[in-house]
């Protein structure tokens, strides 16, 4: 079975936001750490790697320091990574990056593809789902649970007080919940052979069918007013009351802000 | 002469650090209140590739250097000094002998598990009559047809209950040397449940009061012919030279302590209020913490000193680190005692409590000035190598 992962490096928040002046991501100014649903994502393929045997390719694109991404990954067990890193691609929204990301793909073998659900920097979940539709494949979205029945998966479908057992013949793509496992650390051996492996580097040119029409800011139909850091919160009010009193408390402050 | 670690040592010591704050430091406290053996944390480190970090591959290591061992036990330590031991006494003080000594069958035998951590390893030296005076051994090997026979005591004995294979150091005969009767030495591989293996008493400990700590007892132990490591009378040659490694992973220990301390002093001190501001903003709290952070960049360099030297041995066996060994456990363990000390000292009658991690990383200190060479056989090896 050959399993791709699409990966993404996105900021550490616990290592501060940091924006460039025209109110995009500066993100060669801060501490990064690898997507965390798409970890879960690299954990799931990981574990269907030891239980039936897998190739797995992590694939991201990004800075020339999303390298550190794919290192991270090899070192946790990923077989091979490819980076897409070009200028031309840069200032992607989720349709340009799905596009870049399927015309990369096409290069490739597989199975079955596994993304995280959204990555934490944009929280749109709409790159999984894109690259998908552009490679014409099926997509089981919001896995909680993977399984390989042959030459399909069976995927639970995550929904807030259900889930639902989806079959879907491979190839396919799903897309990963953090909530999917406890993804496994590296291991020192792993971080040493993962330091001098060779990582793929694709540009513009090695992305398959696709238009450059599609590409890069010029290719992404969202633009981006403004960004900012979370806004910090007041320290709230704390009031001890019995039930009775604490709901007629809540609902008065309710209705004096006229929310209700 | 470039300081700056290698991308892959930088990779390395951020596992180390992710895993000893979400795995190690929660349990610390718990560790130290109940004395008990952090085995699920040993099982976890057993599955990230802590317990087999400088073994080669082929024998199911993961072919990593001596620095990144070294930075494993650094890391742990910061935050579990028994957690840090467990690692150390495991690796230095059973695999290396194995990897340096073994032979080719005994390597194939007991590394794979080893490394692997399914087996814990442990070290039998010391005995009641017998510390620092390695020469005093009373536990004696006799051979018997095609097995050796083992009878005597081991005390002191890090890991001891926990571990599944030991390297055991026993007196094989009387030789003359320089016209003086001496001991002859040997080293064997000993394994948990050999009939007349048994375990003494658990010691009650100031520090470092999870790894378990036992008295070992051979009475008429059988163990095969072929268990002797190394060659027949050579075991205080492997002694001395097993402890050489060792020191570095008791240095790197010590160092964690240290820097450890240092690092929840820093935090406590900026948000400790006396006299309406943080006690970080009174000049007597700035000059203790650039002192202790000063002797614990100085002890990380004489770590990572030692650690290389030894890397470079392990290349071309040739290379001695013995005494750099030597100056990087003498003083990460001064400092780690200073250090802790003053942290304590910094955090007032709240350090002296046990809610407080700097109480407990002062009691753990106090051993890294004492186990595998006292501070003064450390000056010993230092001063015989100026004068020799």
């Amino acid at each position: 079975m050959k399993i791709v992962v699409c990966i993404k490096q996105v900021p550490d928040t616990k290592g501060g936001v940091k924006f460039n002046p025209d109110g995009t991501l500066d993100r060669a100014a801060m501490m990064t750490i690898m997507n965390p649903d798409d970890k879960a994502g690299l954990e799931a393929a990981l574990r269907l790697k030891d239980q039936y045997g897998a190739e797995v390719t992590v694939i991201t694109m990004g800075l020339p320091k999303a390298e550190d991404v794919l290192r991270e990954a090899m070192a946790m067990g990923a077989d091979k990574a490819i980076l897409v890193t070009d200028r031309v691609l840069g200032g992607a929204d989720t349709w340009a990056t799905s596009q870049t990301l399927a015309g990369a793909i096409r290069n490739l073998e597989y199975d079955l593809i596994i993304t995280g659900r959204q990555a934490i920097d944009g929280d749109t979940a709409q790159v999984g789902p894109q690259i998908s539709e552009h490679l014409n494949i099926p997509v089981i979205s919001y896995a909680q649970d993977i399984k390989v029945d042959g030459n399909s998966v069976i995927v639970e479908r995550q929904y807030d007080d259900r889930y639902h057992v989806v079959k879907a013949q491979m190839p396919c793509l799903i897309t990963a919940l953090g909530e999917l496992n406890v993804p496994r650390y590296m291991t020192p051996g792993g971080i040493f052979d993962a330091c001098e492996a060779e990582i793929t580097v694709w540009g513009r040119a090695d992305l398959v069918d696709v238009e450059d029409s599609n590409l890069g800011l010029k290719g992404s139909p969202t633009q981006i007013a403004k960004a900012s850091d979370k806004v910090r919160k007041g320290a709230g009010e704390v009031v001890n009351l019995d039930p009775t009193e604490a709901v007629d408390y809540i609902v008065g402050k309710l209705k004096d802000k006229h929310i209700i | 002469m470039d300081f700056t670690l290698s991308k892959k040592h930088e990779m390395a010591r951020a596992l180390f650090r992710e895993f000893a704050e979400k795995e190690v430091k929660p349990l610390a406290q718990e560790v130290d209140e109940t004395e008990v053996f952090p085995r699920e944390t040993v099982e976890k480190m057993a599955k990230a590739g802590f317990m087999g970090i400088p073994i080669p591959k082929e024998y199911g290591g993961q072919g990593c250097d001596i620095l990144t061992y070294a930075m494993c036990v650094e890391e742990l330590s910061k935050v579990c000094g028994t957690t840090g031991v467990i690692v150390s006494a495991h690796t230095s003080l059973c695999c290396d002998p194995i990897l340096t000594y073994g032979t080719e069958e005994q390597k194939q035998k007991y590394l794979p598990d080893l490394a692997a951590g399914k087996k814990i390893g442990a070290f039998g030296l010391t005995e009641p009559g017998a510390g620092t005076d390695a020469q005093g051994q009373q536990t004696k090997a006799v051979l018997d047809g095609d097995e050796w026979v083992l009878n005597g005591s081991k005390i002191f004995i890090t890991n001891g209950k926990e571990a599944d294979v030991y390297v055991i150091f026993a007196v094989t005969g009387i030789v003359e040397k320089r016209g003086r009767k001496v001991k002859e030495i040997s080293a064997f591989i000993v394994e948990k449940g050999t009939p007349g293996f048994d375990f003494g008493t658990k010691e009650k400990k100031m520090g470092i009061r999870g790894s378990s700590t036992y008295e070992l007892i051979f009475t008429d132990c059988r163990i095969p012919k072929e268990n002797l490591l190394g060659a027949l009378g050579k075991g205080f040659a492997i002694a001395m030279h097993t402890l050489d490694g060792g020191r570095i992973g008791i240095a790197a220990q010590a160092l964690g302590l240290g820097e450890g301390a240092l690092e929840r002093t820093i935090e406590y001190t900026k948000e400790r209020k006396q006299f309406g501001k943080a006690i970080a903003g009174f000049q007597n709290t700035q000059f203790q913490l650039a002192d202790m952070a000063t002797k614990a960049q100085a002890a990380q360099l004489l770590v990572y000193k030692a650690a290389c030297k030894k890397d470079q041995y392990q290349k071309d066996h040739k290379t001695a680190y013995g005494v750099e060994a030597a100056m990087a456990k003498l003083y990460a363990s001064e400092m780690a005692m200073e250090v802790t000390t003053k942290a304590v000292q910094l955090h007032g009658g709240y350090g002296y409590t046990r809610e407080y991690d700097v109480e407990r990383m002062m009691r753990d200190a106090k051993i890294t000035e004492i186990y595998e060479g006292t501070s003064e056989v450390q000056r010993m090896v230092i001063s015989a190598d100026l004068l020799k």
